[in-house]
């Protein structure tokens, strides 16, 4: 970006509504005896969100992924660089951090540990609703909470809303997850590997419930994955990670189908192809 | 699960549009975990379902031998410190003649003083239950404070608790207790509470929380990167109310059984001490009773009456709250439920044997 864009730029941001990752770096100190290393998890990553778009960050286990979605959702503070919301500097902590929080809201990986196994549904979503509209009574809290579970599909609400975690399928808890992410208002949502620890069979479903409830909300989703494959169905701009860098970004067909980066050439390598399908069996059966 | 399958796989299916050959990536470990945990799951509605106990019933131990026994012999020794002190005649009514043995008059005999032992008992049996039970509830609330919040605040005040705490730990727990007990018995200023049950609860109870607070920190370690705590804080919850809220009631098994623990150390505690002399003088409690037997040369005289009840109630009680124990020891790590089980089908297939492991290694 030259010294002239940058001006241009911010002026844009202001006025519209984003959620910008600027020059986001975090490092974490291990200690192992007296000997104390430093691990870059994130390097320089940018990016910027936009209401009603999806960006997906790809990448292998322990690439950055879950760490920038931390830091975006406020859980890890940056080692260095900003989280900019509508142009401005987030703040970390009070009143400012509150307004952050009802506009970004994060999705859980892992449906079974994300919900308090002792809590009913209902504490899920009436909690982040009494925090964010601190004047509403009960039965209007208890309203709202029934209404997003009908939006999420879990009907009839009343039913779901005394059940406790345990008693739901791992996808239906995921539903009441992204529920939850929707209560305070929020215009963008970090999707944290969302349906990885789901069913394969039911992982379309939760994708679409998601993406659905994204075009009627017009929402900005950070969608954060492994898998090429929804990343390109789900998504309008992939960034590919690799060891805490994105080493490749662009329009998701581009990047899927002309992928420039080796990083990028060797995660669609792995990625299950419906072409070959039968020749790891075959490979085997034929004794390598 | 039992009655909502159905709708979960009607909702499911609607979605499961599209081309899934996409989404065909091998069948892993997470799809088998998933049934295991629905199986899981469904058992445990089954029996919730069954047993209708309420909002609270996931987190009550299962009714097992140990449990039932523990709470009888608990409940009966409990009802006996209530209601025995209502029935039985003063306890310090030196009116009866002295040293008789049991008759159809003095069920238990009396003492040296002509005290009706029965009805010392009874009294005794109260004053140590009131002891357990207050310097349990504050051991419980010191080991709350100093475990669970140093587990998950972390940081500066963490080894600044966690220090304190195993300060506490390794200082031996009956001298400590000797020299409190007898320093504060001979302050001045503290009027009636010198001396009293009270203070005895109260020092027990502050010198018998380390153990559990180290138990609780490990677990308020582990609970705090537990993702339901991350989407607390997302959500916007206060550290305070994530705490108390989203914590706190997961750890409750783990809180009773060190209350439990804590009672037993404190009953046992009191006895030590009142046997040695720096117990509650103003009340009667098993351990005075103990002392007052030794003092009175219960033995030599073979009054045995005198001192073979208040041990009796002291280890019952002792061994039905360590019951209770290991009851909710089994909620907190459903493996230990299946161990005897498992060990049992071992030692079979060693005997047939089919065994894989050799002697030992169990479960």
């Amino acid at each position: 970006m030259s010294g002239q864009a940058q001006p241009q730029a911010q002026a844009q941001a202001t006025l519209t509504t984003t959620l910008e990752a600027r020059n986001l770096v975090k490092d974490f100190r291990l200690r192992s005896g007296t000997k104390v290393r430093t691990l870059n998890a994130v390097k320089d990553v940018s990016f910027t969100l936009e209401p009603g778009r999806t960006i997906a960050l790809v990448g292998e286990s322990g690439s950055g992924k879950s760490t920038i979605a931390r830091m975006m959702a406020k859980l890890e503070t940056p080692t260095s660089g900003e989280v900019l919301l509508d142009g401005r500097t987030s703040a970390t902590r009070g009143g400012g951090l509150a307004r952050y929080r009802r506009d970004v809201q994060m999705v859980f990986q892992d449906p079974f540990s994300s919900l308090n196994p002792f809590h009913p549904i209902l504490h899920h979503l009436e909690r982040p609703l009494r925090i964010h509209n601190p004047r509403l009574s009960s039965r209007e809290i208890r309203e709202r909470a029934e209404e997003l579970l009908e939006r999420v599909r879990l009907s009839p609400a009343a039913t779901f809303a005394d059940r406790r975690p345990h008693e739901l399928s791992g996808g239906q808890r995921q539903r009441v997850a992204i529920a939850r992410a929707l209560a305070p208002g929020s215009r963008f949502i970090i999707a944290d590997e969302p349906v990885s620890m789901l069913d394969v069979s039911i992982r379309l479903g939760v994708l679409n419930l998601l993406a659905e409830l994204q075009r009627q909300e017009h929402l900005g989703v950070l969608y954060i994955t492994h898998d090429l494959a929804t990343a390109r169905h789900f998504s309008d701009e992939i960034l590919v990670m690799y060891r805490g860098e994105i080493v490749e970004r662009g329009p998701s067909e581009q990047v899927i189908l002309d992928p420039q980066h080796e990083y990028t050439k060797t995660l669609l390598e792995a990625a299950a192809d419906p072409d070959r399908l039968g020749r790891l069996r075959d490979d085997v059966r034929n004794g390598g | 699960m039992v009655d909502s399958q159905p709708t979960l796989e009607r909702a499911d299916d609607s979605y499961a549009t599209g081309d899934d050959a996409l989404f065909q990536s091998p069948v892993s470990a997470e799809a088998v975990r998933e049934t295991n945990r629905e199986a899981t799951a469904t058992a445990a509605i089954a029996a919730a379902r069954a047993t209708r106990g309420g909002r609270f019933r996931h987190i009550l131990p299962s009714r097992s031998g140990k449990l039932v026994t523990g709470v009888v012999i608990v409940g009966l020794i409990t009802l006996f410190g209530i209601f025995g002190p209502m029935i039985a005649q003063p306890p310090r009514d030196s009116s009866n003649e002295a040293l008789q043995p049991p008759s159809a008059e003095h069920w238990l005999g009396t003492t040296k003083l002509g005290y009706d032992v029965f009805s010392q008992l009874a009294w005794g049996t109260q004053g140590s239950l009131f002891i357990g039970i207050v310097a349990g509830i504050v051991a419980l609330l010191l080991a709350v404070i100093f475990g669970v919040f140093a587990g998950y605040f972390g940081g500066v005040l963490d080894e600044v608790l966690t220090l304190f705490t195993n300060i506490v730990l390794v200082i031996p727990g009956l001298p400590v207790v000797m020299v409190i007990a007898a320093y504060v018995q001979n302050a001045e200023g503290l009027g009636p509470l010198a001396r009293s049950s009270l203070l005895v609860a109260l020092v027990l109870g502050i010198t018998g929380w380390a153990g559990s607070a180290v138990v609780l920190r490990a677990q308020a370690r582990s609970l705090r990167t537990r993702e339901y705590v991350a989407a607390a804080r997302v959500a916007g919850e206060k550290p305070g109310r994530i705490i108390f809220v989203e914590i706190l009631p997961n750890l409750v098994p783990l809180l009773a059984a060190q209350f439990i623990f804590g009672v037993i150390f404190a009953v046992l505690g009191e006895a030590g001490l009142s046997y040695l002399g720096l117990g509650p003088t103003g009340s009667i409690t098993l351990g005075t009773m103990l002392n007052d037997a030794q003092t009175g040369q219960a033995v030599g005289t073979g009054a045995w009456w005198w001192f073979v009840p208040p041990g009796l109630i002291i280890a019952a009680l002792g061994a039905g709250l360590s019951l209770i124990n290991f009851a909710i020891d089994e909620v907190v790590n459903p493996k230990l439920r299946l161990a005897p089980e498992n060990a049992k089908r071992q030692r079979r297939a060693a005997k047939a044997g089919k065994g894989v492991a050799d002697t030992g290694a169990f479960a």
